[in-house]
Formats: structure tokens, C-alpha cells, sequence
């Protein structure tokens, strides 16, 4: 599978360079260089430095020919604009991305037909669930 | 009228400023502090803190009875998700999105962000139209309507110098509109000749430019 994820902070990073371990191909895009750093010397992915809403960064990892397209930069919009765009300018048709407002992310996920996944609601979750199965001792 | 506007930089204000002097009614968000705090001197009630890409804070600023939003904070992506949101979330009737950098004119385009407003390239469009040899130049485009109005010039050896309108046959979907000689506007007739160094104003569908631009160098 080919991917490409936009955003090498420890979240992207850390995914890319598990799907290599798996065998996959992958490119990252951040617009900060020394993020690299984060993929180690012996990276075997391709990496570019970019803005992910910048269509010809995109263009540049051929996002065109991607199976599946993530974006994980720590601003929700910028991963917003770049999913929409992996999606109807380069027909990719598994796009996920990462927004930690809940709000933003409900309202993509049912009205954009973006596949949101969000950080805060899941948090919120699991210390709600956590709250909830305390063992209150008296 | 109601506007909410995004983004209390100095095209924000500056639009707050003429809108209110023209009785409308208007909403700022600033999503930075101390600027918000200066902007509250001027515009008091007229304007709010907070991050208008959060849709509690354009609940806030009243958006569901906006008539129009300008989004024109300084980040493009900002911009789009704000318009998005108040399309397809609030239904408002028309959304404004300032493009920052010219090269992200296409992000807006393809997420049906419009109509857009870049500084960029309205100053290049009027540079362009000062040069004395340009090519197709775009004076207004409403993608929404489906129509844009630009500005080409008969070259001198254009097989159109020197013909008559009703000589010519146009491209379906264009329409020539005026013709701007020795600095003066003519409206053009059947019988109107081409002069090699006119410059044709024609209103089209947007995409009919390529066609036009040959019409001019080939016939």
C-alpha cells in the first residue's frame, strides 16, 4: 500500500514509520525540516518539506497514486483542507485525518463524509468510562 | 443588513468600519487577545474574542441570522473551513473568502469555496492591464453565476485586426462587451472594424478562455 501523511509531529511520525515496518511505502509532507529528525537516518519513506494544503506539495509525493492519505499537523483546519483536497482533487478514496475539536470533527464526519477521528471525544470517553467504573471505597 | 466578519486584522476592520458607516449591522471575531482588546475600543459591542473556525464561537457571533460571512483572517485554511461551515452548517446566503497566497486559489476553488478575494491578484490583473502587450487578463469572476469578464488585446498581426464583428464568429458562450481604443470605451456593432491594438472586453463562461485566446491569434 502506498501512503501518504501530511504532519510528522509524534503522531505521524510514529505511524509512518510503522507502516514501513509493515512493508509499506510511504511519503511524509511537513513544513518543518528538521522533523525528519523524528523519522531517524535510515528513513526509507520519502520525505517533503510542505504545507498540507499546499496542492503542488501534494502533488510533489504524487498523492495521486495513494491508497490511503492521513493528516496529522497539530491544526485541525490545515488537516481538514488537506484531506478535502487528497480526496476531490486526487481521488484518494481512504482519507483519515485528525481534529481534536469534537464540534469540527462531528460536523465533517456526518455532513463532509470526512473520516474524522478525534482525539478529545475518545478522551473524554475513556475518563467518563474510568469515572464511571471507580471503585469508590467509602 | 447582518454581516459576521472573521478575522479583526486590517482588511477586517477596515471592512467593519465601512459596512457600520453604511448602517449595517456587524460581528468581529479576533481570535488574538491583545489585539481584541485594542479592536473593543473602537467597536465595543461589535466585536468578539475567540477562534471563528470553532463553530460555538460563530454560534456566538449570531451566525445563523447572518447574511453574509467574510472570512479574512490571514491563514487560507482558516478561511476555507470558516465558509464551508457557514454553507453547508448555517445555510448563510453568501460567504466571502480572502485568499492570502495567490497559490492557494485552487484549494478554494476545488472545496467550493467562492466567490474568493486575493489582493495578489487584483494588483497583478490591474499591472497586467497597464502593460502595453498582455495576454488574457481576468477583471471579474463570479464562479458561482458561472461568468467572468476579462480584458484580451488584438495584436498587431491578429487575423481579427481589421474585421468587422459580424465578420467574426465567436466561441458559443462569449460575448463581446466593449472596446476600449485610444483609452475611450466603444460599444461594439456589427459594422464595428477591429484595430490591431484594441483591447476587447468579453463577459464568458468561466473555462472558455483557451478558446478565445486562439480565436484572437488564429481567426
Amino acid at each position: 500500500m502506498y501512503v501518504v501523511i501530511v504532519g510528522c509531529g509524534r503522531v505521524g511520525s510514529a505511524l509512518a514509520l510503522g507502516l514501513v515496518e509493515e512493508g509499506h511505502k510511504v511519503a511524509v509532507v511537513d513544513e518543518d525540516e528538521d522533523a525528519l529528525l523524528r523519522l531517524g537516518e535510515d528513513f526509507p519513506g520519502e520525505f517533503v518539506h510542505g504545507v498540507g494544503i499546499d496542492i503542488k506539495a501534494l502533488q510533489r509525493v504524487h498523492t495521486e497514486n495513494a491508497d490511503a492519505f492521513v493528516a496529522a499537523t497539530d491544526g485541525d483546519n490545515t488537516n481538514l483542507v488537506a484531506a478535502q483536497l487528497a480526496k476531490e482533487r486526487f481521488g484518494v478514496r481512504c482519507v483519515v485525518t485528525r481534529v481534536y475539536d469534537p464540534h469540527r470533527a462531528r460536523f465533517f464526519k456526518e455532513q463532509m463524509g470526512i473520516r474524522t477521528i478525534c482525539p478529545t471525544a475518545d478522551t473524554i470517553n475513556l475518563l467518563a468510562t474510568a469515572v464511571r467504573t471507580c471503585e469508590v471505597n467509602p | 443588513m447582518f454581516v459576521v466578519i472573521a478575522g479583526g486584522g486590517k482588511v477586517g476592520r477596515t471592512l467593519a468600519r465601512i459596512l457600520m458607516s453604511r448602517d449595517n449591522e456587524v460581528m468581529m471575531i479576533e481570535q488574538d487577545r491583545r489585539r481584541y482588546q485594542r479592536l473593543t475600543q473602537e467597536f465595543e459591542e461589535a466585536v468578539m474574542y475567540g477562534d471563528a473556525t470553532e463553530i460555538f464561537n460563530l454560534e456566538r457571533a449570531g451566525i445563523e441570522r447572518a447574511d453574509v460571512v467574510a472570512a479574512v483572517t490571514g491563514d487560507d485554511e482558516d478561511n476555507i473551513i470558516i465558509c464551508q461551515v457557514a454553507n453547508h452548517k448555517f445555510e448563510v446566503a453568501k460567504s466571502i473568502a480572502r485568499v492570502n497566497n495567490p497559490e492557494n486559489q485552487e484549494a478554494f476553488d476545488v472545496l467550493g469555496v467562492t466567490p474568493t478575494v486575493s489582493a495578489t491578484n487584483s494588483l497583478l490583473s490591474l499591472i497586467e492591464h497597464e502593460m502595453p502587450a498582455h495576454r488574457l487578463v481576468h477583471l471579474l469572476n463570479l464562479k458561482k453565476e458561472n461568468l467572468e469578464i476579462v480584458e484580451v488585446m488584438i495584436e498587431e498581426g491578429s487575423p481579427l485586426a481589421a474585421k468587422r464583428i459580424e465578420e467574426i464568429s465567436l466561441p458559443a458562450g462569449v460575448l463581446l462587451i466593449s472596446i476600449l481604443r485610444d483609452s475611450k470605451a466603444l460599444i461594439p456593432q456589427g459594422s464595428t472594424e477591429l484595430l490591431a491594438g484594441d483591447q476587447i472586453l468579453a463577459i464568458l463562461e468561466p473555462g472558455r478562455e483557451d478558446e478565445l485566446t486562439l480565436m484572437f491569434l488564429n481567426g
